[in-house]
């Protein structure tokens, strides 16, 4: 027979006020079964607690139900007493009587009667539930990141740093991402790659870094915890192991056409080649879109190594016997890591410029976007840092600094603010005046907005100190008259239209997320948002994490972000990964689906339903041994407790601990 | 292809050329032009800023008709035309119950059946067919295509073409053996309706876009417009005299443009309706290439060349 014990809490005046609570306790302690039923101002306080506690033991409790908030914050409060006063804990529910009740209703009366309700079906419930106990898994205690950036990278030392072995997965040649392009950084102008190039040689060396470059993740199957990744090595034709990285190869290659995307395509690179002098590792790649002997093996379908066209990168190389540069390592190759968790630190991407019709459509070569600009300003760039502009090697005059160029724009699909683009506009300004002491520099913006450290006496800094004229209001439009730009455009502070001629425009393009992003977040099971940023767990509380346990976001994946925010994050998602590893077990709440076998007709709805992969076949024998028929299983450590196996199965095989039919059906009963 | 045929008030008067040339080349293109019976103004400039219901229901009454009679399509040359007629169809196609409110008025009905299309549109679909009837190839006559505003915009609406920088009519250029100019000012305002009431600011933006394609080197302009034509043409003389400058650029349909390449005569052609004299450049179109070598049939690349020189 039950003996239930309710708990009716005030929650301070925000349940009382509506609900008469001493009422709902009353009511209670007439039902069947309730043989303990008080109400208290604050159930959650330690005396409150020590009241569900004493009952317990006193009164010889089967069930515990305290009515009070939403289970989110106090469910683990009152389990946990429960299970010190020795009854288990998952013989202990709350009803919601505040959210579902108090807190939208007025009329007192029928607030009562409606918590009222609420309790008896939960007491309904309590009296079909069974001890559970939670599920303990072990942990792998070891990290993937995705991504080689500033983030990335980050959040590797510092796991690694912690003491546990990191595998990093970057899909460029190098890994340094977007930050290894940048000349100087804000808001204290200290040169990019001076800061970001001593990191990336500590990835490269650590004992616990697993580094892969020009590799990509191809598949996530487990869980937290126990996480088994598969990674494509992309074919480098190069053989890592014995090459030195001495470039003799990159001089040979007479394939010089290849657009050098380290630079926006400003200049040319070979087809064999490293992305820039300072990359890590510093190993080249053959680029099969350009390499003659690729192409030409293309069109006769014929392995590369077939081919007997040029190969003087293979000449060049002076490792001998066998060459580094090796024509037979030509297909992709395919390595496991199994790890306990997983950061996604993909980056971001800027919108291209042939979005912009007003501005050429991408025609004009002297209208670039801010990380051309970078690069056009970094001593490592095609201009070695003097600013010269791409079509004619000019040192521009007048340049026109275009903000918001499809950020906050709804028309471009790009509501939000890409949030770095004010800092670094005000920087571009600065360092073109630093390098063109007579040069003009205008800003068009719409609002300035420079939260932050230092940052908005940066931007303060370019309008008064390096004279950078800010202009308030849009650009319509931009062409080209001769080997000058025409910008049209609007000062909305003194209601003129302006029109001025540039010699460059440097567009401040939306920042966007990775093209490619949805099938990568598919395979972690991450949420992305309408712009295809993924998704943290909560804006606020749980910033670094996902809706899937054991995979954490680092950096601008998440949102448009700056160095020291990346940063930042990165080091928070790496703390949420050694939190992880701390333990070499971890606990799961019990709530799992479980399959009859006796009834189980093995039709397999379930298993395609599964959105975590947690149903397999099982094997039913008779005692000679021989193969019966197969009925379907639950992996308790991929389960994920949903439910939607339980409500496709046509034979009601499957049930859901904690949420069975017949505690449902109990629920539902007593209404 | 036979298609319905709205000539609109300009083509009955300030572009009457428009509609020669257009009657003159349909039969040579295969195409076969019937004016919808008992057609009626668009509406166009005037109505929509007075009268929201009667800017949609003169430009549905057309539709209707050509429905009425069976047409799939209707070929509308006039720009106003053609943008009245699209935006009409837009809203009547978005909103039923202005549908019916508007079929009430025009006492027909109307179920947005029929597609309209700009001349630029149905050239464009005869593709190379187009290259095999042509009896007399221009010799790399540097023309600007000048579109204005009605024929993209606002883009969402007409889907005709990219917003900023069309090329459709420089294509058809390009087939006609011309060399399409390639400038900034293809779809600025010429000032359309203000010429008459605010004829300075009309000459200022007219002479903004000749000057603009003298500058890159046009040595003619294409339209597709009436309005654009006539402010071109007519406000050119006015336009040197008010700026001081001498620019002489003959503005002619792009359909005057296909007639001479298909070997109708100026006067089929409507040619001596102009202001800006025809006959020199005419005569130009078909000169002898000044080197053998000149280049004709690949003309996108010495545009940038004549452009910066």
């Amino acid at each position: 027979m039950a003996r239930i014990g309710v708990f009716v809490c005030h929650c301070g005046e925000n349940i009382s006020r509506t609900v008469d609570c001493s009422a709902v306790a009353g009511a209670l302690s007439k039902h069947r079964g309730v043989v303990h039923s008080i109400d208290y101002k604050y159930m959650c306080s330690d005396p409150g607690q020590k009241m569900v506690r004493d009952a317990i033991e006193r009164q010889a409790l089967t069930g515990v139900v305290v009515a009070a908030c939403s289970p989110r914050m106090h469910e683990p409060t009152f389990r946990r007493a429960t299970r010190e006063a020795g009854l288990n804990a998952f013989l202990c529910e709350m009803a919601n009587i505040r959210e579902h009740c108090s807190w939208v209703h007025e009329n007192r009366g029928e607030a009562t009667e409606k918590a009222i309700d609420l309790v008896r079906v939960i007491v309904e419930k309590v009296k079909h539930n069974r001890p559970l106990t939670p599920v303990r898994i072990p942990v792998t205690r070891r990290a993937l990141v995705i991504g080689g950036g500033i983030a990335g990278i980050q959040a590797a030392l510092d796991i690694a740093n912690g003491g546990y072995e990191v595998v990093l997965v970057e899909k460029q040649p190098s890994i340094g991402g977007h930050m290894a392009q940048l000349s100087e950084t804000f808001p204290t102008l200290d040169c990019s790659q001076c800061i970001l190039t001593p990191r990336m040689v500590e990835v490269a060396q650590h004992p616990k870094i697993t580094l892969y470059t020009y590799a990509e993740v191809d598949e996530v199957n487990g869980f937290i915890g126990n996480f088994k990744v598969t990674i494509r090595r992309k074919a480098s034709s190069v053989n890592n192991a014995i090459c030195t990285g001495c470039g003799a190869c990159i001089t040979a290659c007479p394939a010089k056409k290849a657009p050098d995307e380290f630079n926006r395509s400003l200049s040319h690179r070979t087809a064999i080649y490293v992305p820039f002098p300072q990359a890590v590792p510093n190993k080249p790649v053959v680029d099969q879109d350009y390499c003659l002997k690729y192409t030409s093996a293309r069109k006769k379908g014929v392995p590369a190594a077939a081919m007997k066209v040029c190969g003087k990168c293979v000449d060049a190389c002076p490792i001998a016997p066998r060459k580094a540069v090796d024509f037979t390592l030509c297909d992709d190759t395919f390595v496991t890591e199994e790890v306990g968790a997983i950061i996604a630190a993909t980056g971001y991407d800027l919108m291209p410029l042939d979005r912009f019709a007003e501005y050429g459509y991408g025609k004009y070569r002297d209208v670039i976007d801010g990380l051309a600009f970078e690069r056009i300003a970094s001593a490592s760039g095609p201009t070695q840092g003097e600013i010269r502009r791409p079509s004619d090697g000019k040192v521009p005059q007048t340049v026109v600094f275009i903000q918001c160029a499809g950020s906050r724009d709804k028309s471009m699909g790009v509501p939000y603010c890409s949030k770095i683009c004010c800092m670094y506009t005000a920087k571009h300004a600065m360092l073109y005046r630093h390098k063109v002491h007579d040069g003009k520099a205008y800003v068009f913006y719409m609002d300035v907005r420079t939260a932050g450290k230092n940052y908005d006496e940066f931007w303060r800094r370019a309008v008064e100190e390096d004279e950078a004229v800010y202009l308030r209001g849009r650009v319509s439009r931009v062409y080209k008259e001769g080997d000058t730009l025409v910008v049209k455009g609007a000062d909305t502070l003194s209601g003129e239209a302006v029109e001025i001629r540039a010699d460059l425009v440097v567009l401040a393009t939306a920042v966007t997320a990775q093209p490619g992003i949805e099938s990568l977040a598919q395979k972690l099971g991450v949420g992305y948002d309408g712009h295809k940023f993924l998704s943290e767990a909560h804006p606020k509380l749980r910033p670094v994490e996902t809706n899937t346990a054991g995979v954490l976001l680092a950096g601008a994946c998440q949102a448009p972000k700056d160095i020291p925010d990346a940063v930042a994050q990165a080091s928070g998602a790496a703390s949420k990964a050694q939190n992880l590893f701390a333990n070499a077990e971890l606990e799961r709440e019990p709530v799992i689906a479980r399959v009859n076998a006796t009834t189980c007709a093995g039709c397999w709805y379930c298993l395609e339903m599964c959105p975590y992969g947690a149903i397999e076949r099982r094997e039913i024998k008779d005692r000679q041994g021989r193969t019966v028929r197969f009925v379907a299983n639950v992996n308790e450590g991929v389960c994920q407790g949903c439910g939607l196996c339980a409500a496709t199965c046509r034979s009601h095989s499957v049930d859901l601990d904690g949420f069975r039919g017949d505690q449902v059906y109990a629920e539902i009963m007593s209404l | 292809v036979r298609l319905a045929y709205f000539p609109g008030c300009s083509l009955e008067g300030t572009a009457l050329e428009y509609d020669l040339s257009i009657r003159a080349v349909a039969p040579l293109l295969g195409l076969e032009l019937v004016e919808i019976e008992d057609w009626n103004c668009c509406g166009a400039t005037a109505a929509h800023s007075l009268d929201h219901k009667l800017s949609l229901a003169l430009p549905a009454r057309i539709l209707a008709l050509a429905e009425r009679d069976g047409f799939e399509a209707v070929l509308a040359p006039c720009a106003a035309c053609s943008h009245r007629l699209i935006i009409a169809r837009h809203e009547l196609a978005e909103n039923a119950r202005l549908r019916g409110e508007i079929c009430d008025i025009i006492g027909l009905p109307y179920e947005g059946r029929v597609a309209v299309r700009n001349i630029l549109q149905v050239v464009e679909e005869l593709g190379e067919d187009l290259r095999a009837k042509i009896q007399r190839m221009f010799t790399g006559l540097k023309i600007a295509s000048y579109y204005g505003c009605l024929l993209v915009r606002p883009p969402e609406v007409v889907q005709f073409d990219r917003s900023e920088d069309p090329q459709t009519m420089d294509r058809i250029i390009r087939r006609l053996g011309g060399t399409p100019v390639d400038w900034a000012h293809k779809t600025e305002c010429c000032g359309g309706g203000f010429s008459m009431s605010r004829t300075d600011m009309v000459l200022k933006m007219t002479h903004e876009v000749l000057r603009n394609a003298a500058a890159e080197g046009a040595e003619a302009i294409a339209v597709a417009c009436p309005m654009c034509q006539s402010n071109l043409d007519m406000r050119q003389a006015a336009v040197n005299r008010a700026f001081g400058a001498s620019i002489e650029l003959p503005v002619l349909y792009i359909t005057q443009w296909i007639g001479l390449a298909l070997g109708c005569t100026p006067r089929n052609l409507g040619l001596e309706h102009h202001f800006v004299k025809t006959g020199a450049v005419v005569d130009k179109a078909f000169r002898e290439p000044p080197k053998p070598a000149a280049p004709s049939a690949k003309p996108a690349n010495t545009t940038s060349h004549g452009a910066t020189a």
